[in-house]
Formats: C-alpha cells, structure tokens, sequence
C-alpha cells in the first residue's frame, strides 16, 4: 500500500468525529447541528473505508454506502422538521425545543 | 530494478502529499463548519469536507464509494441544505462570543473525552496490526465489483436501504402537508 498506512485514515476519522460531536454539543442552531451530524456520519464512513481496505473486504464498503442512505433519510426528515417550525414561526434553537409537543 | 525502485518510492512520496493535503483540508473544513457563523458559509464548508474525504475513499481504493460520495452528499444533501437555509433566511450566531460559559466548557471537555476514547479504543483493539496493509487487485472497489458484493452477499441489505429510504420519503411528505393542514383551520378559525 503506497503511503500512509491505515492507521493514518482511522486517526484522522476520530479527529473528524471530535469536531463533530463538538459542533452538535456546542452549537444552537438547528441547521448547523444537522451539519455537524453530517461530519460524525462521515468520520465513521472514513473508518468503515480504512478498514474495508485493510482487511480487503468489502462489507465495510456496503455499510458506508449505507450509512449515505441513513444520512440522506436523516437529511430529509431532519430539514422537514425545520421547514415545518419555520412554518410555525417557532425559533431554530435547540435549547428552546426541549420539547417538541403540539 | 533500481528504475522501479525510484518510481515506487516517488509514488509514495506522491501520495504521501496528497494525503497530507486531502487530510489537512477535511480536518480544517470540518472546523469551518461548526465556526462559522451563518449556517450558508458551514454548509458551503461541508462541501469542502466532502470532496476531501472524496478524495481520500480514492486512496483507500474505493472509487465508487468516492463517486457515490460527492453524488450523494455534494449533489443531493449539501444542495437541499442550502436551499432550506435559503428560505429559512440567515440566522446569525456567534458560537465563540461573550467568553466561554460552563455549557461551552462541559461540551469541549465532553468531546474530548470522546476523542480520546475512540482513540484508546482503536489503539488498544488493533494499533500494531494497522501499519501492515497488503496490495489489493484492481478490480477491489470498483462499481463491477461493489455491484456484485452488494447485490449477492447483502441482497437484504440493499432491500431494506430502500424501504427506510422510502420510510424516509413519506415522513418528509407529511411533515410538509400537517403543517399545511394546522395553518388552513387556523384561517378557517
């Protein structure tokens, strides 16, 4: 294998799941945290990659294109709910949809 | 043999930068999009993100994940985004502003802790096997091949990816017409 070794890959993934889950727990905003999920999904398709390459199996390949059909479904009922609070002039902020009744 | 050598090692050296560079970018991009402030330029970011993961998936031999990658996520997910942003309307925050507050110190501390136990755990599991990747034949990666691993070995798999995607379709559909419903007797009241 030129270059790095697989290690490389996965280190950079749990980087790249850190600033995620730091964008999920810091941020208020709806939007930005449905982005940051995006990361933390990614990291993890990183690592599945790595992985599929090191062990030369191809499972690990199926589950990320997987995960891409989970975090398209996310996306789409995620940006859904927002649509449908802005439609209800309720605020973006997380803290304040504590709950999400009525 | 020395002329094989040479052109072995100058492809490492190559790849070796491009991995530095790919690497380096996700990771900044990544920063970008939980720093900025208007959620537009985070989603612009995102894109930045993906097509350097896109990019690493080619070096760990996975060309038709890296395609589906820059498809899926910067043609289809980054797009809608970037139109729900748009009509939502900007909506400033400042994440780093007015000194840190215990909320902002707890989640640095707690997604730290999260790194260094993703870390610890990998490490721990299988740091000294990691360095020794053998070659893999051409045809690994390739869309032939995922077709066939993905449609003979997890034909369960691929069928149940369609109906949550469908699942997911549906919920979209009524999550825009209840609302739609909720504000028509609003008016009729």
């Amino acid at each position: 294998m030129l270059g790095p070794g697989v290690a490389w890959y996965v280190a950079v993934a749990a980087v790249l799941f850190g600033i995620g889950a730091l964008g999920v727990l810091i941020r208020r905003n709806t939007l930005v945290v449905l982005l940051s999920l995006e990361l933390m999904l990614n990291a993890g398709n990183l690592a599945l990659i790595a992985f599929s390459r090191h062990f030369h199996n191809g499972a690990g390949q199926i589950f990320a294109l997987a995960v891409m059909a989970i975090a398209a479904s996310e996306v789409c009922v995620g940006l859904g709910l927002v649509v449908a609070l802005n439609r209800r002039r309720l605020s973006l902020d997380v803290d304040r949809l504590s709950e999400l009744r009525g | 043999m020395s002329t094989l050598v040479v052109a072995s090692s100058a492809g490492n050296v190559l790849v070796w930068i491009v991995w530095i560079v790919a690497g380096f970018s996700c990771l900044a991009a990544g920063v970008a999009v939980i720093s900025f402030s208007n959620p537009f330029y985070s989603a612009l970011a995102l894109i930045g993100n993906l097509a350097s993961l896109a990019v690493m998936y080619l070096l760990l031999s996975a060309e038709f994940v890296a395609a589906a990658q820059v498809l899926v996520y910067a043609g289809a997910v980054v797009v809608m985004f970037l139109f729900v942003i748009a009509y939502v309307g900007p909506r400033h925050e400042t994440p780093w502003s007015g000194g840190p507050s215990w909320q902002t110190v707890a989640a640095v501390a707690a997604a730290g802790a999260l790194l260094v136990e993703i870390v610890v755990a990998i490490g721990l599991e299988a740091g000294g096997s990691l360095s020794h990747s053998g070659k893999v034949g051409a045809a690994f990666g390739s869309p032939a091949w995922i077709g066939r691993v993905f449609l003979v070995d997890h034909l369960l798999a691929f069928e149940i990816t369609s109906i949550v995607l469908l699942v997911a379709a549906v919920g979209g559909v009524i999550l825009g017409t209840h609302t739609r419903r909720l504000q028509g007797e609003e008016v009729v009241n």
